[in-house]
């Protein structure tokens, strides 16, 4: 075996979460670098870094939901928009600091579940739709979804602040200790980004083994006999109520764990940010990492929320200033995204992944890579 | 009385909007079994360019409006030639988001040369009627009237027109129609450029609003989605009937709201069309008018 890692000879190898050594290895200097990067990256990188840390989850979840079992969600932005406030809200120290603002003051180990709780309860409400409806008519549902969730965040001053004016994200206080705040831990002084990154990395190695054990578990063959055909599925013996549901569900839980955590990078809130555009950067995620891959949503997120600092970073290597120009540096960026998404969908379906396969292959076969 | 006046032409000048972003959608569903999230950008660019040459560089309405729907079928046609050809045969839904991708990135454009400013449109209908209290601007007429014409002229050319013949051809088979000599290549293009001339027309009517032509212009157009699928997302009547809904509705819910219901909330009416569509959804999975999908395993 040990000369050809290609070969595969039972089920259980192919659905390994490594299939070789060699990918075991890899990961392992990717996490190391990952854990190494923040204790000497500046600030302005650290905090699009971070910020992608729970962005891949909310797209692990999405991808789950859209690109595992097939069900199209334009309605991520609604679940992360849950996650944050009830987050926010929970977390919040009571007192007169509040502003008539719902607050609770619970500890983190009682509010992120809870985050993601709620979102899922939310997820398992709409799931049903998702057993009527199939294909474009699911996606202009969970894109009315949204347009609601604007409204009701706007409406409800008590739980958001309202439109313009917004509140504080959730505080990071877990048992009593201040993840938000500079700090030494095991005798290395954190700054207070440089703890939530690492809280971020550590979250999500956990999300991202569980969602891929769900992925290579009987749900994920049953969410991906839904997604290839519903009707074969239904005819095997899967229970598309069952799974619809497992499927939304799941997918809103890490959309409210990751919209619970995402603003407390910047620390604030404001309701309006939880429109179509949101949704569409997932969907992005989702299609320039690549459909129905975990490890193709974090990539993906990593890319989507690194943009920006990646354009104004080559921005000063370029003669075109986005500073003075006629375009700056968010119409740029939306700019790029909207072109991203077609370039992918028209060359790469497979997104990142598909490229890196394609690496890949290229150099297992080199030099006869013809 | 006069508020239900009001609110009824209000209604029927939104959904004559509604309908002609609709038609061009359902046209475009229809030929080429593409979901086109694109439309939005499609209006915004017809109503900036009827606001830059009628408004900004101050020529005649009609010469503005003609060049800016020109314009809005060149975009059109070239989105349907660069992005969706390649894109042919491709499953429905990432051609869905694609659209909404170039609907990102035209729009951002469009959005930068709008400014923050709001524009008006330079249209020659600027009076009021005041019928016992309800004022109705000459703008919402001939909101009605122009729609109701290019409906009428859409359906003829369908009905009676060799090309239109072709299209509906092309819209039940593809390869049938293929197989008899038409061109699926000059029907795709000629849906894309019909619904931007279409979307351009419908762009202009919205900056004849008390708005004008700004940023926000998209997501009146947004709301013609609900209204689509109402309708049931491949029938042109369909699209009508649906306009007519949507539009009357959230005429209705933006007058008696207030008032009456405070605790759903400040513009409310924005998210009637969406409520609508919920219901309508969960009755009829395929709209009041759309062809139920037949399966095959």
């Amino acid at each position: 075996m040990r000369g050809r890692p290609g070969l595969i000879t039972s089920y259980r190898r192919d659905i390994a979460l490594f299939r070789t050594g060699t990918q075991r290895f890899w990961m392992v200097v990717l996490l190391v670098v990952a854990a190494w990067l923040p204790l000497w990256m500046p600030n302005d990188w650290l905090v699009p870094a971070a910020i992608s840390l729970f962005a891949a989850i909310g797209a692990i979840g999405l991808n789950l939901v859209t690109g595992y079992a097939g069900q199209v969600s334009l309605g991520h932005a609604f679940f992360l928009g849950v996650g944050a406030y009830v987050a926010a809200a929970l977390s919040t120290e009571t007192g007169p600091g509040t502003r008539g603002l719902l607050a609770f003051g619970f500890d983190m180990i009682i509010w992120l579940p809870l985050a993601g709780l709620i979102a899922a309860l939310l997820g398992v409400i709409v799931a049903p739709v998702a057993l009527r409806l199939k294909g474009l008519y699911l996606a202009f549902v969970t894109l009315g979804l949204v347009f609601l969730g604007t409204h009701l965040f706007q409406s409800w001053k008590e739980l958001t602040g309202g439109a313009g004016v917004g509140r504080r994200a959730a505080e990071l206080n877990l048992l009593g200790y201040r993840l938000d705040k500079d700090g030494e831990v095991f005798g290395l002084f954190l700054t207070d980004t440089q703890k939530i990154y690492f809280l971020g990395f550590v979250l999500l190695i956990v999300m991202a083994l569980v969602a891929k054990n769900l992925a290579r578990s009987r749900i994920g063959r049953a969410f991906a006999a839904i997604r290839d055909r519903d009707i074969a599925a239904e005819i095997m013996g899967i229970d598309l109520t069952r799974y619809k549901v497992i499927a939304f569900g799941v997918s809103s839980f890490y959309a409210g764990i990751a919209g619970a955590l995402l603003y407390t990078v910047t620390g604030f809130l404001e309701p309006t940010s939880f429109n179509l555009t949101l949704s569409v950067f997932y969907v992005a995620m989702v299609l320039i990492g690549g459909v129905a891959t975990i490890s193709g949503s974090i990539m993906g997120a990593v890319f989507v929320t690194m943009l920006p600092r990646l354009i104004d970073f080559a921005a000063e290597y370029l003669p075109y200033d986005p500073a003075t120009g006629p375009l700056n540096t968010g119409q740029l960026e939306a700019i790029m995204f909207g072109l991203l998404i077609v370039f992918f969908l028209i060359f790469e379906p497979l997104g990142l992944y598909g490229l890196w396969i394609r690496v890949r292959n290229y150099w297992k076969a080199w030099p006869f890579s013809y | 009385m006069s508020q239900f006046l009001q609110a009824t032409v209000n209604g029927l000048s939104l959904a004559a909007v509604y309908a002609l972003i609709a038609v061009g959608f359902v046209v475009i569903y229809k030929s080429t079994q593409v979901l086109s999230f694109a439309q939005p950008a499609l209006v915004v660019t017809g109503a900036y360019f009827v606001a830059y040459f009628g408004f900004t560089l101050g020529w005649n309405f009609w010469v503005a409006l003609g060049l800016a729907v020109l314009i809005a079928i060149g975009v059109g046609l070239t989105v349907e030639r660069a992005a969706l050809r390649p894109m042919i045969g491709k499953p429905v839904f990432s051609v869905a988001i694609l659209t909404i991708g170039l609907d990102v990135a035209i729009r951002t454009v469009i959005n930068d040369l709008i400014g923050v400013d709001f524009l008006g449109v330079g249209s020659p209908w600027l009076g009021q009627w005041d019928w016992g209290g309800a004022f109705i601007r000459h703008a919402q007429v001939a909101t009605i009237v122009i729609t109701i014409v290019l409906v009428i002229a859409v359906m003829a050319f369908f009905q009676y027109s060799r090309l239109g013949l072709a299209m509906r051809a092309a819209a039940f088979d593809q390869e049938v129609a293929l197989a008899q000599g038409i061109s699926v290549a000059v029907v795709f293009a000629v849906a894309w450029g019909m619904a931007g001339g279409l979307a351009a027309v419908a762009g202009m009517l919205i900056g004849t609003g008390f708005a004008g032509v700004s940023a926000g212009t998209a997501f009146v157009a947004l709301k013609a989605l609900p209204a689509i699928v109402v309708g049931g997302i491949d029938s042109l009547p369909g699209a009508l009937v649906g306009s007519l809904i949507v539009g009357m509705a959230e005429a209705y819910a933006a007058t008696y709201q207030a008032g009456n219901f405070d605790f759903l909330g400040a513009s409310f009416s924005q998210v009637v069309p969406w409520l609508v569509m919920f219901v309508v959804l969960l009755v009829r999975p395929y709209g009041l008018f759309g062809t139920k999908e037949v399966e095959r395993v």
